[in-house]
């Protein structure tokens, strides 16, 4: 690969990282935004005071009933799972650009990140 | 949480995300302490809105930085295989090895980076970098337009053990004590691997996310993600580091060096202070 295309692919590749991180920060916000303005105008959070969903299930089951606090958490999970979402996206990237050293790297990161997401459901 | 409480929580958040964004930090050393201190928000669920602030400084900021090209994506991804796997260990011997005795070594080497950074506030930009031979073969030599400088910007990488040591680290602090792990990243790329600042900042702000992130699950479903207060903390700090990053690349690395170096005393004395 001559050096000019390289730089070319790189650039391609910030503006691809870059959007998908956007994707996810505007989406979340978005969400986040939905659910703090139905709290105020509703004035409750749909839980009891000082309780909230702790699961993927309990959100989307609150977010059914328009629960408030379940429309935040779902902004959150989304907010949460962008950094995952742009690794993900790099190893895509990484492979369409036939880098493999970097295909390996950031897959090996990915790897890590579920792992602890398990590890941090058995801890 | 009442309207008006929301709207003071969203107003620091505000600031932690403008700190943050500019200093590659995740905002925590704001978000915990008014959480707490101020607002009476039970510790737990502080450290649970402060994991969130981290991802949100995070995110916000690389939209602009990884797309203007300061941030340094190669050299990201390649340090976050030590980051990860450090937040693994650090998970892992959690209970094997004193706390007590990491946050003093790590404190210590944050007043000798203070010290380090000091010595050259008056130079801005890196000079007589020798590129390291796994820079070159992983591409990590780079360059960026400097808005402040009005120039194009080319820098060389050295020193990749220590940095990469440095920053699996700074993964298993992060691990072991849930915080703090922007303030190793910045150093480890500035103070060994010679980087540009801004560089360094942009690309611990790229990282810190993904740090973040691997433990963000187990907050959540231990009950600490409270939405009411982690809600207006997203939405406060993903509009300041918006604002941060608008700033930062009209700052000099100079000036962004001058920022940095207090708050990285401070944090060396407060992990020291807590180890006493």
């Amino acid at each position: 690969m001559s050096k000019k295309n390289a730089a070319k692919d790189l650039f391609d590749a910030e503006l691809f990282i870059s959007s998908s991180l956007r994707t996810g920060v505007y989406l979340s916000a978005m969400v986040v935004v939905i659910g703090l303005l139905l709290y105020f105008a509703i004035g409750q959070s749909g839980y009891q005071s000082g309780e909230f969903p702790t699961t993927i299930g309990m959100v989307l089951a609150g977010i059914l009933r328009f629960k408030p606090a379940s429309i935040i958490s779902l902004g959150l999970l989304l907010l949460i799972a962008t950094p995952v979402f742009r690794v993900a996206a790099s190893v895509l990237m990484f492979v369409l650009e036939k880098d493999y050293v970097y295909t390996i790297i950031t897959l090996f990161v990915l790897c890590i990140l579920i792992i602890s997401f398990f590890l941090g459901k058995a801890l | 949480m009442s309207t008006g409480l929301s709207v003071v929580v969203f107003a620091f958040s505000l600031f932690a995300g403008f700190l943050g964004s500019l200093l590659g930090l995740g905002g925590g050393i704001i978000i915990i302490p008014a959480l707490t201190l101020a607002l009476g928000v039970r510790i737990h669920e502080a450290i649970g809105a402060s994991i969130v602030s981290v991802i949100a400084t995070s995110s916000g900021a690389a939209i602009a930085y990884v797309r203007d090209k300061i941030t340094n994506i190669r050299i990201g991804m390649f340090l976050e295989t030590a980051t990860t796997l450090g937040a693994i260990t650090g998970a892992f011997i959690a209970g094997l090895i004193s706390t007590r005795l990491l946050s003093i070594i790590f404190g210590l080497l944050l007043l000798y980076s203070a010290f380090t950074m000091f010595k050259k506030r008056y130079s801005d930009l890196p000079t007589n970098v020798k590129t390291h031979p796994l820079a070159e073969r992983l591409h990590l030599n780079s360059e960026y337009y400097d808005n402040a400088l009005h120039q194009n910007v080319k820098y060389q990488v050295t020193g990749i053990y220590p940095g990469y040591a440095v920053m699996y680290g700074a993964g298993v602090i992060s691990g072991l004590l849930g915080i703090g792990s922007g303030v190793f990243k910045v150093l480890g790329m500035d103070v060994f691997m010679k980087l540009p600042m801004k560089v360094s900042t942009a690309t611990s702000n790229f990282m810190i996310g993904v740090t973040a992130a691997a433990s963000a699950g187990v907050y959540f479903s231990r009950g600490d993600i409270d939405p009411l207060v982690a809600g207006p903390v997203a939405l406060g700090v993903l509009l300041g580091a918006r604002i941060g990053t608008k700033v930062m690349e009209r700052l000099k690395s100079k000036t962004l060096r001058f920022i940095f170096i207090p708050v990285l005393i401070y944090i060396a004395l407060e992990m020291l202070w807590k180890a006493r």
